[in-house]
């Protein structure tokens, strides 16, 4: 009887295995140095292109010159040796590696931490750095220890204004932000039912925030119908009895919309006991909540309104953005006054487009707000679409559902 | 394997944008990380980590997987850090790099001498000796050959 990482791993928590790679992909950032890794490494390959993928996400389109010049490298690379590529504006790695590739029961790297976003489709979606990852270009395989379980025991459904986001920010505060080192997050029970495979997918990005290895939902109807869309057939993952280290109990109805003060993602506070902050930029997208249902949401707040504060919608991907302008969803974000960036990470990891200045506040939808993360001396408050969306209307953090 | 140096106490949840800020990712020039280590937690740090030990709190490291972090230190000169735990992204990546990263406790005072024996599964702050986790031996031959590229090519020959 095993936990689903033990199931797709092949092994018992705390064994140590070697293992496979199905898919692994890196993005414009950790992609320079895994090249480097690899070329020192003089290994021929790499080993199953078929298997690997370079992103452009974080810096898109380049910045400067240097940054033009090392994508120009690995843009090359991708094509001379056959690995999949997608260029500026195809979108954040996490999100495309969403849109149909990765399968239940795979096993993913990712040189990136948020890799565990990927788990949300019952596979081993696990961050690793740029020499690990130089190591499986070389070989196909990695080592991992098998990690313990933690169950995040779901029922009910959400209330209100409460969205997913609210739901992982107050799964990482109640673990802390290293609560679940090396070991595995699994959602499970009735309330994982209610949630879409785009609310799904914004959980398990958060895994990591807690140091959790990986995130992960048992594929289930929700995760066949929407792999469906992209033609695949898969088969539903059952859950066994097996032994977790640790059990989360949460009622969906029991949450409140909440926002992660800086710096710590383990902070949640109800945005009811912050609210009136005033705001000098709100900031949707990234691998957290740039998806089609979250800029869906943020439309059908914002509609027919003008937002008081400089507002930054960043789609998470090109299909995302083509969907948004094929649903008219676009058309009223742009008419509320907001500004919208090219598909990727836009300013999350304070290196491109969007930072903030000294003092300045951000309520952003991503997923870290550790200090100068943005900006120097900006601070930076995580929250829902939602929060996001009524506080863009007021200027001012506001909670969700209460914006006449 | 030995290794000493002089204590830096730092505290918990040492995040690695704190460590190398995502500004100055955008590069190969390892120099920029060594230059810009630490600059917005403490400016002077990154002109002590030559000869020391980092001595933490809990979850060190934790954050993006940038590997610039482990590798700033490494080329910064610090000899090891110290912590109960780690991030374990950061943790592959500093073993991977050559960077002796030990899950164990020290009282830390800020210059006391540390002595971590690697084979023992001590370390030694300001001579109180405590036992550390021991690495698993292919984690102590990655750092002893200094790291996982070193590792592979000297597995080819």
């Amino acid at each position: 009887m095993s936990t689903l990482s033990e199931r797709i791993l092949g092994g018992k928590a705390g064994d140590y295995v070697d293992v496979e790679v199905d898919r692994a992909y890196v993005h414009d950032g950790t992609g320079v140095l895994t090249l480097e890794a690899w070329k020192e490494m003089g290994c021929p390959g790499p080993a199953n292109p078929e298997r690997l993928y370079i992103l452009f996400d974080h810096i898109v389109p380049a910045n400067n010159s240097t940054t033009a010049t090392l994508q120009k490298e690995l843009r090359e690379f991708a094509r001379s040796k056959g690995l999949h590529f997608s260029d500026i504006g195809g979108g954040v790695c996490h999100q495309l590696m969403g849109e149909g590739e990765v399968l239940p029961g795979e096993i993913v790297v990712g040189a990136d931490s948020h890799s565990c976003t990927l788990g949300a489709f019952g596979a081993f979606a696990t961050g690793v750095g740029a020499t690990d990852m130089a190591a499986v270009w070389g070989s196909g395989l990695i080592w991992f220890r098998v990690p313990e379980t933690i169950a995040i025991r779901l029922s009910g459904s959400f209330n209100g204004a409460v969205e997913a986001k609210d739901l992982a920010l107050t799964v990482i505060s109640k673990l802390g932000m290293d609560g679940a080192s090396y070991q595995a997050l699994e959602y499970i029970g009735d309330g994982m039912k209610s949630l879409s495979m785009e609310g799904r997918l914004t959980i398990t990005n958060l895994a990591t925030e807690a140091g959790a290895k990986t995130g992960l939902f048992y594929a289930d109807d929700v995760t066949l119908a929407y792999l469906r869309q992209f033609g695949h057939q898969v088969e539903k993952q059952v859950p066994e009895p097996c032994t977790y280290v640790r059990d989360v109990n949460i009622d969906l109805g029991d949450l409140v919309p909440v926002v992660a003060v800086p710096p710590r993602v383990d902070s949640a506070k109800p945005v009811e006991s912050l609210e009136g902050l005033q705001l000098d930029q709100v900031f949707v997208g990234t691998c957290t909540n740039g998806r089609f249902e979250d800029l869906q949401r943020f439309a059908s707040i914002v509609r027919g309104k003008k937002v008081k504060v400089r507002t930054i919608v960043i789609p998470s991907s090109a299909e995302v953005l083509r969907k948004a302008a094929d649903t008219g969803v676009l058309s009223t974000i742009v008419a509320s006054g907001c500004t919208i960036g090219t598909p990727g990470c836009g300013p999350c990891l304070g290196a491109h487009m969007g930072v903030i200045g000294e003092g300045e506040v951000c309520l952003s939808t991503a997923n870290r707000n550790f200090t100068n993360r943005m900006g120097i001396g900006g601070s930076i408050y995580l929250a829902s679409v939602s929060t996001a969306a009524a506080s863009a209307i007021t200027g001012v953090l506001t909670v969700p559902g209460r914006v006449p | 394997m030995k290794l000493e140096g002089k204590a830096l106490c730092l505290g918990a949840d040492i995040d690695t944008d704190v460590i190398i800020a995502g500004r100055y990712l955008r590069t190969k020039d390892r120099q920029v990380w060594v230059e810009h280590v630490f600059e917005d937690l403490d400016p002077s740090l990154g002109s002590r980590l030559r000869g020391s030990v980092i001595v933490a709190g809990r979850n060190f490291g934790c954050g993006s997987s940038r590997e610039q972090a482990a590798v700033a230190l490494k080329e910064a000169g610090l000899v090891a850090v110290v912590a109960p735990s780690f991030s374990r992204i950061f943790f592959r990546n500093a073993i991977n790099v050559g960077l002796p990263v030990i899950e164990g406790e020290c009282d830390c005072s800020s210059g006391d001498h540390v002595v971590i024996d690697l084979d023992e599964g001590v370390v030694s702050c300001g001579g109180v000796v405590t036992p550390v986790r021991p690495l698993s031996p292919r984690m102590k031959e990655i750092l002893h050959e200094g790291g996982l590229v070193r590792h592979w090519r000297s597995k080819k020959q």
